[in-house]
């Protein structure tokens, strides 16, 4: 990765529990500016509390989170209100606002932000729908008249809509067909490349960490057990990833 | 990309030159609003072809993108020939990325608003259609209550007790407290009265009337409507729009069986009991304003309660609590399962579960009224 650039994002330490259940303790992770990055980890080993903590949805119990260089615990609200615009997050059943219609929901974070007139930010909104690969026809529908791959697009779609540096991703082609989630992978490598972006992938997916992602983080035990290429993990020797890597479902994807 | 805010950070402009336009400063969403503004104003006479110059551009986000590929086929819509040089390969991915699918930013034509007899119409109609299926919700759980009554291993009991108690015991302080309240605000305003013509013991007659026959009944339904009625919409909407009714179904578990039976029975246990609460609470509150205001002591007012009131009003009175809760359980459970789609459904529908409720009460206790007079009870 770029050697001499500062990480997007820097963990150092991190702790987070519930109540006296320990999640993480002493994880340590970089994300480099322009990568993919996945996720990994066997059920329960907090992924998506990790995620959750780079959102600044969740506080540390220890240690630090830094997003652009800054330090997310020291920061005062102002300052997270604007770096939370810089950050574009899709959850893992969409969380689309279902009272509003998918380019409604689009351009809300358009309304709160950007300060543009309504012409433009319709226009915006059907411009991120059309490439997430959505027809256009789907603008004017409610979340819940959409299919799965389609609620994810939309979800993708929002998350894009202030043209973020950093997106985060919470398991998006989880529930979806092969189909559709191959087609979700392709839309994310594509995007990730035209726009430039850093993109944080939570997965159980092999294929997507196959297809997507240029470096793995492995989660076991509290912290990172591993990084590195798919193939690089699935050489460790460490039985746990040799576990995720090994088995005939890991060894299929990395065939690929 | 947008990155940080540099100290040589310039707003976006276009600087007119002779032979074209040179794009300068960050084309990105935060300054759109700038350029949007600026773009308004542009002119461009010249014929022949033209240079936009992007080799001073700062960044460039889709927002950027999406004007600049606007201006560009404004001007080509003028019969000019544009050249774009300059950009980066970044700047152009994202560009090109734009213009693939700038087609689509057109918005959708609007559809067409209705006449105002398109949409009275519409308005009566779904108020047909509505009544329609309130009535066939009706005859749905009459069915299930046959069916219920032919085998009745088959009754939810724990489910109907737990109705009985969260709709009849946990709202007996609230009941109890406001009929008590009702009770000593009709023996006030009907003691000024009565006082003035040295009637005072009347009051019983009063309070024991109103109370009794009318107001305790009503008011506990009303209550109960906002209470438990809405409390049954929500649940059911709810398990509605995370498809848990459909796994009811899936299961061979009728909804009705297992969600509606057991609401609308402990609810026909409950209000009565209520009722009769509220008609010893209201008399209660009569009782102490009796004693304060007009000397009317309790035993007093104990012994001519008899002759002051009938069985039959007390049955009357009470007797409308099962009607007032059928009426409560069955709008609620409809409105549950009327709720479809989204979070905001199971809203609209509580409401509207609450305010048909009540109105419902209030219409059936005005066809008693009649019903009764006409009877001459």
């Amino acid at each position: 990765m770029a050697g001499s650039e500062a990480p997007i994002i820097r963990i150092r330490d991190l702790e987070t529990r519930f109540g006296d259940q320990v999640v993480h303790r002493g994880l340590n992770l970089d994300v480099w500016r322009r990568e993919a990055l996945g996720v990994v980890g066997g059920s329960g080993s907090g992924k998506t509390t990790l995620l959750r903590a780079m959102i600044m949805l969740l506080r540390p119990f220890g240690g630090s989170v830094q997003l652009f260089g800054q330090d997310i615990a020291a920061m005062p609200p102002s300052e997270a209100y604007y770096l939370r615009q810089r950050l574009g997050v899709t959850f893992q059943r969409g969380a689309l606002f279902s009272a509003l219609t998918v380019a409604e929901n689009v351009a809300m974070p358009l309304h709160e932000h950007s300060g543009l007139g309504r012409r433009l930010i319709g226009e915006l909104a059907r411009l991120k729908i059309a490439l997430v690969g959505l027809a256009s026809d789907a603008a004017a529908k409610y979340p819940p008249e959409l299919s799965g791959g389609m609620l994810k697009r939309a979800a993708v779609a929002r998350a894009l809509a202030l043209d973020p540096e950093l997106l985060f991703l919470d398991e998006p082609t989880a529930g979806l067909d092969p189909v559709s989630a191959n087609a979700l992978d392709e839309l994310i490598v594509r995007l990730k490349q035209a726009l430039g972006l850093t993109v944080v992938l939570v997965t159980h997916d092999l294929d997507s960490l196959a297809r997507v992602t240029d470096r793995i983080a492995f989660l076991g035990a509290g912290g990172v057990l591993g990084t590195g290429s798919l193939d690089e993990l699935a050489a460790q020797g460490d039985p746990t990833m040799d576990a995720y890597f090994n088995g005939p479902r890991g060894r299929a994807a990395r065939s690929v | 990309m947008r990155s940080e805010e540099g100290a040589g950070h310039r707003p976006p402009g276009l600087i007119a030159r002779s032979d074209g336009f040179r794009l300068r400063g960050r084309w990105t969403l935060e300054h759109m609003g700038e350029l949007e503004q600026y773009m308004g104003s542009l002119s461009w006479s010249a014929a022949g072809p033209l240079t936009l110059d992007a080799s001073e551009l700062e960044a460039l986000d889709t927002s950027g993108a999406l004007v600049l590929n606007r201006l560009r086929s404004q001007l080509e819509g003028k019969g000019l020939e544009v050249r774009l040089k300059g950009l980066g390969p970044d700047r152009r991915t994202i560009y090109e990325l734009v213009r693939d699918h700038v087609h689509a930013v057109e918005a959708a034509p609007r559809a067409r608003r209705l006449s105002v007899l398109a949409r009275l119409g519409r308005w009566a109609w779904s108020h047909v259609a509505e009544a329609y299926a309130l009535i066939c919700f009706v005859g749905e759980s009459a069915v299930a209550l046959l069916r219920s009554a032919v085998r009745p291993a088959r009754i939810r009991w724990r489910a109907l007790l737990s109705t009985v108690e969260t709709a009849g015991v946990d709202a007996v302080p609230i009941i109890g407290m406001l009929s008590f309240l009702m009770g000593v605000v009709i023996a006030y305003q009907g003691g000024l009265q009565l006082e003035r013509y040295g009637a005072n013991i009347f009051i019983v007659e009063l309070v024991s009337l109103t109370m009794i026959r009318e107001l305790a009944p009503l008011l506990t339904a009303i209550i109960v409507a906002g209470r438990t009625g809405s409390a049954f919409t929500a649940e059911i909407g709810t398990m509605k729009i995370t498809e848990e009714v459909d796994a009811l179904r899936t299961l061979g578990i009728d909804p009705m069986e297992l969600l509606v039976l057991p609401k609308a029975l402990g609810l026909l246990v409950a209000l009565p009991l209520l009722s009769v609460f509220a008609d010893v609470m209201g008399l209660l509150g009569g009782m102490v304003m009796a004693q304060f205001m007009l000397g009317v002591g309790f035993g007093e007012f104990v012994d001519r309660l008899p002759d002051a009131i009938s069985l039959t009003s007390f049955i009357l009175g009470v007797g409308k609590a099962p009607v007032f809760a059928a009426i409560i359980a069955l709008v609620g459970c409809y409105r549950g399962f009327r709720a479809g789609g989204s979070a905001d459904d199971v809203g609209r529908q509580t409401t509207a579960s609450v305010v048909q409720a009540i109105f419902l009460v209030i219409v059936f206790d005005a066809l008693f009224s009649v019903l009764f007079g006409g009877m001459g009870i």
